[in-house]
């Protein structure tokens, strides 16, 4: 499972900003052709980021990707000729509105894969939609590509698209939030958020992924190094949900062991979304490095802090 | 200035050439960090004074004062750099004694700061200051002396307690200290916790006051008899002057001192907290000193949520002393503070308001080597910027890559060598200049008394700490926590970088760099102009505060 729960974008055109980008953390890392360079700068900012590409070691297990121009300006088509190369783990395409603005990126990558003699099919595409038209559209488009591996949302274009107002709850996209998710889900690919732009208010970028977290989301974009951590902490899962998936695995185990079909997990029955829960949340776990105790741990520590109660271990 | 030729040279324990003597006074190589006990029986000693039916000190002016204590050409005076970049005492004074036509004195500060360049490099020119013995030179200063142009001999490049040895050896005799009290009474005692210049605490003068033939105490607030507390006491001091201003309150401390916004120096100072907690430091009952530079501030904080959350506490911490220490004695993850300086007004306030857990000392007791003991052996963690690491350890942070005197040197080297684990958190490069370097420009601290170096891309393990070594080897180092060799360090800053460059020194000796026991670590010598000018190169952001408030 590839986790993506940070992407930091990194402005094409800033030099001093490239090299480090990899140091913080980030599970994916996004060198800007687009909003981050101004009309004069796409060209500088295309050949810096295509030449960072090959040189830089942006350090190991991070997804390395491009946002590219839409291909719709005259910057897109070279900017993916110009990037595409074996350091390259994946684009990402602003200001999608139909598959087609995909299946064109897929062509040429394709294409290009063929005549550098690159393997077919290992840079991956992620879209982001960011009008009415692109949300709307958003399950043909996410299930148009094998490429695809996630999709995306622009939260200010489409607040402005919408003609609505960006607030701290986010009122204005909740619904178009709620739609990638839906349509990244039925076509089996990841849903990434988008960014928290008051990179020194924590407060809010915490308040906000958690709600996204809790509306199904895998990761969120961000703006700032800073942002990395609280994102991650979020979308980690807790120690407590790791015990509990823990035990559910054991459980799950046991009642296989028996023979057994019901699976209960102290007072409570284990059924198949409990199971496919426990299931993500120890794979998440482990991509993240985050400790894993064993059952006999948890156990032990149970014991420990519950001895007297007369309570015992197996129920949360 | 000396000639590199007229001299005998000797390698020192580090592999550094030093000359044997200079001007007919013997010079002693390094030999190692804990091994050169002092050369004399005993301290130096002050002359005596005599007060039977004394009941005032004042006197009405400076220039009065500096004429009853008689200072001549080619005297000693002393000041303290506690008011830091708002002081008005060292300027003041040495325009008296320009007025005065006094000549060829022998300048021997705690430290200088930019607002007294103009003032020292007209009096160095003029011929009032013939050299300067102590703290550290930065800046302007710096420039001048590594010129070798103006002093007539080398500067000597002291630690903090460093210079209270060579005070107590009587390496430099003081004739008249000139010490500006933030508050004073007629008798002269003095604090520096009272007063619009609150400084906080003024003890880099206990020693001047202790061994200074002279002393001449200057306030602006004097107070009604007696004055307390009695920081330092009337029996030290010959004169009280009172005059309008002795500093810049907005100068003197900072409002609130924030911490970097810098990722990656944020990284650094995480990073640093996180190997140190690794390594089985962070624990109860602790003992840390960390100072006000940007990576430092951050240090702590890091390091206050992750003892709040391991719920331990701390014995004691030390430092520069600022808002973020001083919370962490109000809530009771540091149980006691000890103030060498206090940089902003929550932690003069604190000082003055809380002076049962919260002390300043005599900088002899924080790091003199020659003395009966100090502070800084009792050091668990210490946490150190520096301009230049080298594979062996060593670490400068005297001179930039260029040659050119440029930071003030502070405790480093005293702390590096109490310190239990002494941790130097770098940026792997700064502008174009790689920090961790094969061989250092000018080295201050040696390798052997550093243990570990935290980048942004990498730690690196003394590997003379086996003890350290074999701790990693028993704990989980997470991915991200990179841990490998200095010279792989070294290798990756050379490969971003292209290198580093020599400096292009001439064939004169400008400053040595004494070690804290009063041995010759490594000499500097001047540069010459070239066609670039390394300042233009350096990120100013990179430069750590802290090491420019010391």
């Amino acid at each position: 499972m590839k986790l993506r729960r940070s992407r930091l974008y990194v402005p094409g055109n800033t030099p001093k900003m490239i090299p480090p980008a990899g140091l913080y953390g980030a599970d994916v890392i996004s060198l800007d052709l687009e909003d981050a360079v101004g009309p004069d700068f796409k060209v500088d900012a295309r050949m810096l980021v295509s030449e960072a590409l090959k040189i830089v070691d942006f350090g190991p297990g991070v997804e390395v990707t491009v946002r590219i121009n839409p291909l719709s300006t005259e910057w897109g088509r070279w900017d993916i000729r110009q990037i595409v190369c074996n350091k390259l783990d994946g684009i990402y395409i602003p200001k999608v509105e139909s598959p087609e603005d995909v299946i064109l990126v897929d062509e040429l990558v394709t294409d290009l894969e063929e005549k550098k003699g690159l393997p077919i099919g290992r840079i991956k595409l992620f879209a982001t939609m960011e009008t009415a038209k692109g949300i709307l559209n958003s399950y043909e488009i996410a299930r148009c590509s094998k490429r695809l591996e996630g999709i995306t949302i622009g939260g200010e274009d489409l607040t402005a698209d919408l003609g609505g107002e960006r607030s701290s709850d986010g009122i204005a996209i909740h619904t178009a939030r709620q739609l990638i998710v839906l349509a990244a889900r039925a076509a089996g690919i990841q849903a990434i958020d988008t960014v928290y732009a008051d990179f020194r208010d924590m407060e809010g970028l915490r308040k906000e992924t958690e709600l996204v977290r809790k509306m199904g989301y895998d990761g969120k974009a961000c703006i700032h190094p800073n942002q990395i951590e609280v994102i991650h902490e979020v979308f980690n899962p807790t120690p407590d949900e790791i015990v509990h998936a823990v035990k559910v695995t054991n459980a799950i185990e046991e009642a296989r062991k028996r023979g057994s079909g019901v699976i209960a997990l102290g007072k409570k029955m284990v059924d198949r979304p409990i199971a496919l829960r426990a299931e993500k949340v120890l794979a998440r776990a482990h991509a993240a490095e985050l400790p894993i105790p064993t059952i006999e741990e948890i156990k032990a520590i149970e014991e420990t802090t519950s001895s007297g109660t007369g309570k015992g271990g197996g129920d949360d | 200035m000396v000639n590199i030729d007229e001299l005998e040279w000797v390698e020192n324990a580090i592999g550094r050439k030093v000359p044997k003597s200079l001007h007919g006074q013997e010079l002693h190589p390094y030999i190692g960090p804990f091994k050169h006990r002092p050369t004399k029986d005993h301290k130096y000693g002050p002359k005596l004074g005599y007060v039977a039916d004394q009941t005032s000190e004042l006197v009405s002016s400076l220039s009065m004062a500096i004429d009853k204590v008689g200072l001549k050409d080619n005297m000693t005076i002393s000041f303290h750099h506690h008011f830091r970049n708002g002081d008005h005492v060292m300027n003041m004074v040495l325009e008296e004694i320009e007025k005065k036509g006094i000549k060829n004195l022998i300048l021997a500060p705690s430290s200088t700061f930019p607002c007294q360049e103009e003032t020292i490099i007209r009096c160095v020119k003029n011929g009032t200051i013939a050299s300067i013995e102590g703290g550290s030179a930065r800046g302007e200063i710096g420039r001048m002396v590594s010129s070798g142009n103006y002093l007539e001999h080398p500067m000597k490049i002291r630690s903090h307690g460093g210079r209270v040895r060579a005070i107590e050896a009587g390496d430099i005799k003081i004739d008249v200290a000139f010490i500006g009290a933030p508050s004073a009474d007629e008798l002269g005692n003095l604090n520096g916790v009272i007063g619009p210049s609150a400084c906080g605490t003024i003890n880099f003068s206990f020693v001047d006051a202790r061994f200074a033939d002279n002393v001449i105490a200057i306030t602006d607030h004097l107070v009604e008899y007696p004055n307390f507390p009695m920081s330092i006491s009337q029996e030290l001091v010959d004169y009280i002057v009172v005059v309008d201003k002795i500093g810049d309150p907005n100068r003197i401390a900072s409002g609130e001192l924030k911490i970097t916004s810098s990722p990656t120096r944020l990284k650094i100072a995480k990073d640093a907290v996180r190997i140190a907690d690794l390594l089985g430091y962070v624990k109860d009952g602790m003992s840390f000193q960390a100072g006000a530079g940007g990576i430092s501030l951050a240090f702590t904080d890091f390091l206050h949520d992750l003892m709040k959350e391991k719920k331990v506490v701390a014995k004691w911490a030390q430092g520069g002393t600022t808002k973020f220490l001083v919370d962490m004695l109000k809530d009771g993850t540091v149980r006691k503070l000890i103030t060498g300086q206090a940089f902003d007004i929550a932690a003069i306030e604190s000082m003055r308001d809380d002076p049962k857990d919260h002390v300043d000392l005599p900088i002899g007791a924080y790091a003199n080597i020659h003395g009966k003991g100090c502070t800084v052996n009792k050091l668990d963690i210490v946490v150190l910027g520096a301009s230049e690491v080298d594979t062996s350890f060593n670490v400068n942070t005297a001179t930039l890559s260029s040659g050119l005197i440029a930071e003030p040197v502070g405790g480093h080297s005293d702390t590096a060598a109490g310190a239990s684990l002494c941790i130097i958190t770098v940026p792997l490069f700064r502008g174009r200049y790689p920090v961790i370097v094969e061989d250092c420009t000018t080295v201050v601290t040696p390798g052997e008394t550093v243990d570990v170096i935290v980048t942004e891309r990498g730690i690196a393990i003394n590997p003379m700490r086996k003890d350290l070594l074999e701790k990693l080897e028993k704990v989980k180092v997470p991915r991200d926590l990179r841990i490998c060799t200095i010279k792989e360090l070294q290798e990756m800053a050379y490969n971003i970088t292209g290198g580093k460059v020599e400096p292009n020194w001439g064939d004169k000796i400008v400053a040595l760099i004494e070690y804290r026991d009063g041995t010759i670590i490594d000499t500097v010598r001047n540069v010459l102009p070239k066609y670039y000018d390394d300042a233009i190169f350096v990120d100013k952001e990179d430069l750590d505060v802290e090491r420019r408030e010391n």
